[in-house]
């Protein structure tokens, strides 16, 4: 009766555990860590630079390695020393020891010492049978006492296997003696079956790529749960000193590899180029060495080699430029913000701190220098959001080291009586009462705390008292307000009119994605005379706080604000009559001919609810649409063009690899739990209000006709009209969704305690994707299956994002249903608080932020639209099906009236 | 007398505090060194272990309570018995004797026990392995990230002689406790398994109790719940569980989740809640018991105790709650992918 069942995966920890599920995809073990692969690294530890070294494990876990293999082996090093030195450096290293060790070392002393370093499940790398039985036995017994897993080399008594049958034959041998006699789990045990180098021009070795690829899938064959592994860049030995085509070399091999099984490789984790990415020529003789086509008498080899030599001049030079690092410390500061380098800004800080008077004056000087170029080539449109963040982090991370100081000066000129040194100007920024939406807002304080303003965020749903009391408190230089969900419009007038009763006198800044210049012009400005001002996004709030700051500027800059509001809203209020409507009666009788007669509705699967617990991220993956991940980032423009395109494809491109790396640790580690429910109910219509049967329980839904006039023979719509009339004699459904993405508040706190706002934007717009994913997802399954009225479907990705399928999921509080109390409702059918943990706030805003839901609609006639402006006998006419008082529904319909 | 039929049945329940238990004795230095220590050159006032052997009658008479307030299994007083925690009296060479001292107080009070009350559950003795007062994953030296207080190799020949000590003393179970740095409980494994293997006995089975040290979730070395788990696994240990740190309240997400992951029983003795601003556990038996029983009827759980502040009317309120409440299920465990 046991519900629970543990699948035998291999399971390995650092701080974190990493499951290797059958799904995982390839494995990228970092290669960096080994003296005898990295000069550099070689040469740290030599030189007893350990901390340095660190950081080189720190890059290839930030590059994506998910497994770190450490190799002391040099005859120079004392190895046992030198491992664990190195290893128990790294535990302190949170960043670096939350993934697993591999210990890599021909000495087993060297691999025993390691595994005394570790408290983290880790991999030997390796053992064997190379000499014989019993001492193989014996280090596999010392191995599983560590509780590691173990590499076992294709290496016997007789030598190292080459071909495949001798590579199968001996990981066979080891695998059983490992299970029957050692007592291993079959999941902890990986074979190495033996990469070497090809295109070495020998004849015997044109094989060995291949030998490795069958051998890998003959063993997976046989032995499933165990896994393989190799060291990638043996492969292409040969082509040492030509980075360009041993890239694709491995990326060739390790395609054929991984389709072959291959589990994981030792790789430079920041050196993979996609497969799909090497050129076409380059690719196909790639193909040839590896697979050993084409390849009598050598043939193919020397095709390759001969291509290589025309590209080895272009070479990529992935050889870091370090001779920055000779220039002055101001220099040098300047450079890592510009480039978003954190590798010595700690050391690079306490040196300008010690060459400057006093800590501020870091701050003041170089810092802001470097932080007025970003801001500069940001502005010029020559650096983009995602840079601009990651400088953000060097300068959070650079203010860190010198905060301590700053606060001891503080306190030393407080003992001594000194006045409070004026600081920065202060910026307050929230998200008002209600709305839980924050990305774009946290973006706005990143830009503007690289300008160096001094931010003061307050975070989501914040009530006005305190955003204002705050502001008073702090003396604030102006107020920044966000909101996503239309709701948010009105409170943010209700903050316009509060500051007018306190007679503030700080300009507001009003942002955030339901937020316009025109609504700012027409509803907010006029509360407020002290300045309103609409910023369009991040990158302009930079230019609007200095002429908002600058003395001689803000008089001018404010005057030309509010005419160009007073000419905005006097517009608006002019162009009111042009547009003509109908009477509510008449728009009712001019509804869409929904066929009815002609029409059959189909049936659900079930009525009632279904519930999605925990549902695969992996499979939500293929259905994230990209576009609106961009414009978070503000970068606009169609994906994937955006990739490639000349202005912004490079850092687009980075983005997009940032994003993708994060989301496989996100699907791999479970970072985020997506809940989802579904229901279906049946349902007739009358006029604008749908009856819906939830068991014994009726509920009516109340939806908005669009009341515009329109051309001869245009319905004006109404959700209604999507639904069987009672009287048609059909039976008719609705259904409805919500879905939820949970687990992000935990990540967040921990970017936020690492100064890493470029990891936490990117994961709250990665959530909110995910989010959008699983109501895509869930959709498709509706249509296809639980609802089954479209069971034929065959759409790509593509025409799911531009919604080429029948029937509609639109949300309340969206266009089409512009009243966000309807949710209520939905929520109540779905009971969608108690089984996925979406609350609603006051505003109806849903938390958790990543959230969406909607009804579903099925007629093939459905689609989405605007209900646009409706007229005082609409308004009057929805209230009282409601039960609203005119105050309530002008409240929650203000959107929608004039 | 096999532990694992009694887990199939039902949910047993471990003791609570010792240390709370010995306080209500109020005992003086003279107390603590006997006749035997008299002379001794440190003060050992606060040397809970030496008691086994300078009080044997008290240590047993707290056994006692424990047993019949309801509890299955006992821990021996030996939660510093290791020459690495004797250095702090300059005790290093009783490290062997306490153990087998403290095995046999267990074994004394279990065996009165039963005589006096013959149709009593059986009784187990789990022989206590503490988590050392210095750590292999941490530095002391914060200027020193490197440095390591002791080496792996010491860490392991200490708890042998702890587990030689407990083993030779007669206990049932090995228990390696409040565990807050998993690479000192992958030494205690580690000697355990060694011992057995040098010795040519059969393994006694091995429970393990991690301690999560905060809202964070995680060991005070930094793990998650699961990554220490999956550093423990090897042990194959009878049951891996959670004490100390926390109160129940604060427990419950983490043996949820344990409860999840783990393939073996699963084990919780939380504080009586979090101490109060004079450092005292005030929370009472029943509330204690009111959290657990929750935790049994959500089927987390096979065996619960107390830690910190627990009394014997707290254990006896817990084995009251959760007598009848059928014991978490092990999970399956699939043999293929």
């Amino acid at each position: 009766m046991s519900s629970i069942t543990i699948k035998p995966y291999l399971r390995l920890s650092g701080l974190e555990p990493l499951v290797i599920r059958p799904e995982t995809n390839f494995v990228n073990v970092g290669e960096r860590t080994n003296v005898t692969g990295s000069k550099k690294f070689a040469r740290l530890i030599r030189d007893n630079q350990y901390e340095e070294a660190l950081s080189v494990a720190r890059q290839q876990v930030e590059n994506g390695a998910q497994i770190l293999d450490v190799n002391m082996d040099d005859a120079m090093l004392d190895g046992v020393k030198a491992m664990t030195t190195f290893l128990n450096l790294l535990q302190s290293e949170p960043d670096i020891a939350r993934i697993p060790i591999m210990i890599d070392s021909s000495k087993f002393e060297i691999i025993e010492a390691g595994l005394k370093c570790v408290q983290g499940r880790c991999i030997v790398n390796s053992i064997s049978m190379k000499e014989g039985e019993e001492k193989f036995i014996e280090q596999a017994f010392t191995c599983k006492a560590y509780g590691a897993a173990v590499i076992v080399m294709a290496f016997d008594e007789i030598g190292q296997a080459d071909t495949k049958e001798r590579k199968v034959e001996i990981c066979k041998r080891a695998y059983q003696i490992l299970t029957e006699k050692v007592g291993f789990d079959p999941q902890d045990i990986i074979f190495d079956p033996n990469i070497f180098a090809i295109a070495t021009g020998i004849e015997e070795h044109n094989n060995y790529a291949v030998d490795f690829i069958e051998a890998t899938r003959e063993i997976k064959q046989l032995m499933p749960l165990a896994k393989v592994s190799g060291g990638v860049s043996n492969v292409s030995f040969s082509f040492r000193g030509n980075d360009h085509v041993r890239e694709a070399i491995h990326s060739v091999f390790l395609f054929h590899a991984i389709h072959a099984g291959m589990d994981m490789g030792i790789v430079n984790a920041g050196q993979l180029v996609v497969y799909d990415e090497i050129e076409p020529t380059l690719k196909q003789l790639c193909e040839d060495v590896i697979l050993n086509r084409n390849n009598d008498n050598n043939e193919a080899t020397e095709k390759l080699i001969a291509f290589a030599e025309t590209v080895k001049s272009k070479g990529k030079v992935e050889v870091k430029d370090e001779a920055w690092r000779n220039d002055s410390v101001e220099k040098r500061l300047a450079h890592s913000l510009i480039n978003g380098i954190t590798d010595y800004i700690e050391a690079d800080t306490e040196e300008a701190r010690q060459k400057y008077p006093t800590p501020l004056s870091v701050i003041e000087g170089p810092l802001m220098d470097g932080m007025g170029i970003v801001g500069d080539l940001f502005g010029a449109g020559k650096m983009f959001l995602p840079q601009v963040v990651k400088s953000a982090r060097v300068m959070k991370k650079s203010v860190a080291v010198l905060t301590p100081y700053i606060e001891k000066e503080k306190e030393e000129r407080k003992k001594a009586g000194a006045a409070e040194a004026a600081g920065a100007a202060k910026i307050l920024l929230a998200t008002v009462k209600g709305d839980v939406h924050d990305i774009g807002k946290n973006i706005v304080s990143v830009v503007l705390g690289c300008n160096g303003y001094d931010i003061i965020d307050l975070g989501v749903m914040v009530p006005a008292d305190k955003i204002l009391e705050t502001a008073q408190r702090e003396k604030v230089d102006m107020i920044g307000l966000s909101g996503l969900i239309t709701p948010s419009l009105d409170e943010m007038v209700h903050i316009a009119k509060e500051m007018k009763r306190r007679e503030m006198k700080q300009p507001l800044l009003i942002g955030g994605a339901t937020t316009s210049r025109i609504h700012t012009a027409v509803k907010i400005a006029p509360e407020y005379e002290e300045g309103v001002v609409h910023v369009l996004d991040a990158s302009r709030s930079v230019t609007v706080a200095g002429s908002l700051l600058s003395k001689e500027q803000k008089t001018d800059f404010l005057q030309n604000i509010r005419a160009e509001y007073i000419s905005l809203k006097e517009n608006f209020d002019n162009k009111k009559p042009v547009k003509h409507y109908l009477s509510y009666a008449d728009a009712l009788q001019n509804k869409v001919a929904a066929g009815w007669d002609k029409h059959t509705t189909q049936t659900p699967q079930f009525t009632g609810t279904k519930l999605f617990e925990d549902f695969d991220l992996a499979e939500l993956r293929p259905f994230i649409d990209w576009k609106p991940f961009f414009i978070a980032w503000e970068m606009h423009g169609n994906f994937p063009e955006i990739l490639t395109d000349t202005v912004v494809g490079k850092e687009a491109t980075k983005l997009y690899n940032d994003a993708n790396q994060l989301i496989d640790i996100i699907i791999r580690e479970k970072w985020l739990k997506a809940k989802g429910t579904i229901g279906f109910w049946e349902a007739a219509s009358h006029e604008d209000d749908v009856a819906v049967t939830n068991g014994s329980e009726k509920t009516t839904l109340s939806f908005l006709r669009q009341q515009i006039k329109k051309a001869a023979d245009q319905p004006n719509l109404s959700l209604a009209d999507f639904i069987a009339p009672a009287d048609s004699g059909k039976k008719d459904f609705i259904g409805a969704f919500a879905v939820t993405l949970h687990g992000i508040e935990e990540h967040i706190k921990r970017f936020e305690a690492a100064h890493d706002d470029y990891n936490k934007i990117m994961l709250q717009a990665l959530a909110d994707r995910f989010a959008e994913a699983f109501a895509e997802a869930l959709h498709l399954k509706v249509r296809k299956e639980y609802w089954g009225y479209d069971k034929d479907e065959q759409l790509s990705n593509e025409d799911l994002i531009k919604e080429k399928y029948t029937g509609i999921r639109p949300a309340p509080g969206y266009p089409a249903c512009p009243d966000h109390t309807e949710k209520y409702k939905l929520f109540s059918l779905l009971n969608a608080t108690e089984t996925i943990g979406i609350q609603l706030t006051e505003s109806l805003a849903m938390y958790p932020a990543s959230s969406v839901c909607g009804w579903y609609f099925s007629h093939p006639r459905s689609q989405y639209f605007g209900v646009g402006k409706i007229q005082r006998d609409q308004l009057e006419n929805y209230a009282a099906r409601k039960g609203f008082t005119i105050a309530e529904a002008e409240k929650w319909l203000s959107p929608v009236l004039e | 007398m096999d532990i694992r039929k009694e887990l199939e049945k039902r949910i047993l329940v471990i003791d609570g505090a010792m240390g709370t238990m010995i306080q209500r004795h109020k005992l003086t230095e003279a107390d603590y060194r006997g006749a035997r220590f008299a002379n001794w050159h440190t003060d050992v006032k606060g040397n809970n272990d030496l008691l086994c052997i300078t009080q044997s009658e008290i240590i047993k008479g707290i056994h006692k309570q424990y047993l019949a307030a309801g509890a299955d299994i006992i821990e021996t007083n030996t939660f510093s018995s290791t020459v690495i925690a004797m250095a702090d009296y300059d005790m290093q060479s009783l490290a062997y004797e306490l153990n087998v001292a403290a095995a046999k107080c267990a074994r004394d009070a279990v065996n009165e026990f039963l005589a006096e009350n013959p149709a009593a559950a059986p009784k187990f003795i789990a022989g206590a392995i503490g988590p050392l007062n210095k750590t292999l994953s941490l530095s002391p030296d914060v200027n020193n990230p490197g440095y390591r207080a002791v080496s792996f190799d010491e860490v392991v020949s200490a708890y042998y002689e702890q587990i030689k000590g407990l083993v030779d003393g007669g206990v049932d179970i090995l228990l390696i406790e409040t565990i807050f740095d998993t690479l000192n409980a992958k030494a205690a494994i580690f000697a355990a398994k060694k011992y057995f293997r040098d010795e040519h006995k059969t393994e006694l089975p091995i429970m393990i109790s991690g301690t999560i040290t905060d809202a964070s979730g995680r060991t005070l070395s930094g793990q998650t719940l699961e990554a220490f788990y999956t550093s423990v696994m090897h042990a194959k240990p009878l049951s891996v569980g959670l004490n100390c740190a926390l109160g129940a309240s604060e427990m419950r997400s983490h043996i949820e989740e344990l409860s999840q992951i783990a393939s073996c029983y699963t084990s919780a003795y939380p504080n009586a809640g979090l101490p109060n601003a004079m450092g005292e556990y005030d929370e009472q038996p029943h509330q204690t018991a009111h959290f657990i029983e929750d935790w049994a009827k959500e089927g987390f759980v096979n065996i619960v105790g107390g830690c910190c502040g627990t009394t014997p009317d707290h254990i006896k309120h817990i084995a009251d709650h959760v007598k009848k409440i059928t014991p978490r299920q092990l999970p399956v465990l699939e043999a293929a992918l």
